[in-house]
């Protein structure tokens, strides 16, 4: 019978079959952080329960770090107390784990795939809601809660519902100008925040093809902003090319034949899908989004919603309540909406491919005095090494953008980058709910690109305009 | 983990979609290493006029009154309802343990994420999905006459209302099992062991990289 790529995995996963829809999944990869952790270890201890297979953990802290003058420590004792509590646990438990002052510290989500430690066909679970990044590598990938953070580390498996499939195909090419975060945003503003809820969701088309494995990262970390735990993308060569060689990839001796099953790991041509989504890639604009859940979403070239034409009580409701959060006026041009601050980073935007966009658009200009902060923080140690090698860093630094430490940063705020109330910010993160960059912060998600644009200019702009 | 039977309760009602966890508890409180006390900040933003962190005593706070929760009328009630998309964002079991340690046993709305949804039955927080014209209806309920009480049977997988009516809800028979037993997920796992370790030995001659 015909399967479907998440079949495939699902199959290959399934130590027990419930026979209700549901099965005993094994899981080959569990990553770690220190902010959804420590419950799940002390959860451990209390049961006298031990990690079932160490190797399959990988742990690095993220969301609490400092982006600025690391080598001083953390001055937030709570923080520190938090990846005080991270270092405990991987040492007494023995999982490998990557220090602050690693060069392979990062972003959870960026360090996976750099470090090989996510390859093909795995299941892949971290207590991260991004954790749907990986599947860009054709690994079924879902973040989980810290109660099956500790059953991932306990019995290296996870009991689950089979999910229905969802094949969103991006058909044709995206024009100039046009990314994977404007490729998945206008996905969400298609199907909604709740459109994939009980899904897992396949990305195909010659748009999705067309993407480097960082476009792919991109798309597929937003998949859960569509509702959908896990999304998945085909492997081809640039999949097994990117792969070859990292820390964590096959040994030699074990390449031909990991390469062999993962050519395997695509949708049959005659698979059902429960759903499909078709999207004209070149109908796609540079994304930019005015409200406070992903779905609130439009073109660059759009104006602010007027509530006034929506219908549906609930939906007028929730955008009244939105455009007051936002503090916009509706019908307002995008174009004419000014910032305070720019964010280049988070598990959806970090990586070099990101940093050579947004550097691209900064390169010889400078920062609008009208804006306060313009932070670029790379994913991780490795891409900001890479990025300096480039003189990325000197390029921002010219443009009065600064450089950071790799981190979430102002993705989720939980450190000490955040936004002020009532500041308004060109954000390549991935969500804009109320309060996620700071109680009272105004968030707009947009493509590197865009955010760099904006920072220049001082308000969205076009970036298929920009000279 | 605690049992889930019949509750009989008030209803608090949260006319918002989209509610995410993000707002069921805010970042700075995840700094928190443990599994209990979220339940003061529950809902932070919306519950209170000024910032708070852990180390502020919210008793020192000043309360927004035109909060749902602030309101003397809904006091008292363990059961929140709420429009769809409940839980969406974040995989942050804090959210859960927020609304669980201020009170609430059961969470009823139209559709919820499903990471939140997960959650929910670990730690025995019952997430009850009703038809959005039955969520409607108990809006309208509660809007009456907040003391209203209600009851969720999940033996017989019904919410009643106070008027004698019955809204059927669907629950996996697994979910269930466990939350009608408040038995303890990882226990159950680890009786399987041999087979996991079966399981283990037939992939790693399949996929040996997969266990480097």
């Amino acid at each position: 019978m015909a399967k479907t790529l998440y079949d495939k995995i699902w199959d290959a996963h399934t130590v027990i079959d419930q026979g209700d829809g549901s099965a005993l999944i094994y899981i080959d990869r569990h990553l770690v952080h220190e902010v959804t952790s420590p419950q799940a270890f002390d959860g451990l201890r209390l049961n006298g329960r031990k990690p079932w297979r160490l190797a399959a953990n990988l742990a690095v802290p993220d969301h609490n770090v400092p982006t600025v003058n690391r080598r001083l420590g953390i001055s937030d004792p709570i923080s520190r107390a938090q990846l005080d509590a991270l270092d405990a646990n991987c040492r007494d438990f023995g999982i490998t784990k990557f220090d602050l002052m690693d060069v392979r510290q990062g972003i959870v989500h960026v360090i996976g795939p750099e470090q090989g430690a996510t390859l093909p066909g795995m299941t892949v679970v971290c207590g991260d809601s991004h954790t749907s990044t990986h599947g860009a590598f054709g690994a079924l990938a879902f973040g989980i809660g810290t109660s099956e953070v500790e059953h991932a580390l306990a019995t290296q498996t996870l009991v689950l519902k089979k999910a229905k499939t969802m094949q969103i195909r991006v058909n044709g090419h995206v024009g100039p100008g046009v990314t994977a975060k404007d490729i998945t945003l206008a996905i969400i503003g298609e199907i909604g925040t709740a459109g994939g809820t009980g899904y897992v969701i396949e990305y195909a088309g010659e748009a999705i093809e067309d993407l480097s494995m960082e476009g792919r990262m991109t798309l597929c970390n937003m998949a859960i902003e569509g509702g959908a735990r896990a999304g998945l993308v085909a492997v081809d060569d640039k999949t097994i090319d990117y792969v070859k060689g990292r820390p964590f990839a096959p040994k030699p001796e074990q390449w031909e034949a990991a390469v062999a099953e993962w050519k395997t790991l695509h949708s049959d041509p005659e698979a059902r899908f429960d759903r499909v989504v078709e999207i004209h890639a070149a109908s796609i604009e540079p994304q930019v989004t005015w409200g406070t859940s992903p779905e609130m979403v439009g073109p660059v070239s759009a104006r602010v919603p007027d509530p006034a034409q929506i219908e549906d009580p609930v939906k007028r409701n929730g955008m009244q309540k939105a455009l007051a959060y936002m503090g916009l006026t509706a019908n307002t041009p995008i174009t004419q909406i000014a910032i305070d601050k720019v964010f280049i980073g988070s598990c959806t935007n970090s990586r070099i491919e990101d940093l050579r966009a947004a550097a691209a658009v900064v390169r010889g200009k400078r920062k609008a005095d009208s804006v306060k902060l313009a932070m670029v923080v790379p994913g991780s140690g490795l891409v900001k090494q890479q990025a300096e090698a480039e003189g990325l860093d000197k390029v921002f630094l010219d443009a009065g953008f600064e450089w950071r430490e790799p981190g979430c940063s102002m993705c989720l705020a939980m450190n000490a980058d955040r936004l002020e109330p009532g500041e308004r910010c060109a954000s390549t993160s991935n969500r804009n709910f109320e309060g996620r960059q700071g109680q009272g912060g105004r968030t707009h998600l947009v493509s590197p690109a865009m955010a760099a644009a904006a920072g220049i200019a001082g308000h969205f702009t076009d970036i298929r305009s920009w000279t | 983990m605690r049992a889930f039977t019949v509750l009989t309760s008030k209803v608090m009602p949260l006319d918002r979609p989209n509610v995410d966890t993000d707002a069921i508890i805010p970042k700075q409180y995840l700094k928190s290493i443990r599994r209990t006390g979220f339940g003061p900040f529950l809902f932070d933003d919306w519950r209170y006029l000024d910032p708070g962190t852990l180390e502020v005593d919210p008793a020192t706070r000043r309360p927004n009154p035109d909060f749902v929760l602030n309101d003397p009328k809904h006091a008292g009630a363990q059961i929140l309802i709420a429009r769809e998309n409940f839980g969406c964002g974040s995989s942050r079991e804090h959210a859960v343990w927020a609304l669980d340690d201020y009170g609430f046993r059961a969470v009823i709305a139209p559709s919820f994420a499903d990471i939140f949804f997960s959650n929910c039955f670990k730690n025995g927080l019952l997430p009850v999905v009703l038809k959005a014209d039955e969520v409607q209806a108990i809006f309208e309920g509660v809007a009456s006459d907040p003391g209203k009480q209600f009851t969720i049977d999940l033996p017989a997988q019904e919410l009643r209302l106070p008027c004698g009516k019955a809204f059927k809800f669907e629950i996996n028979p697994h979910h269930k099992h466990n939350m009608v037993n408040g038995l303890d997920e990882i226990g159950l796992t680890l009786q399987q062991a041999d087979v996991i370790r079966a399981y283990e030995a037939r992939r790693a001659q399949q996929a040996p990289w997969l266990f480097n």
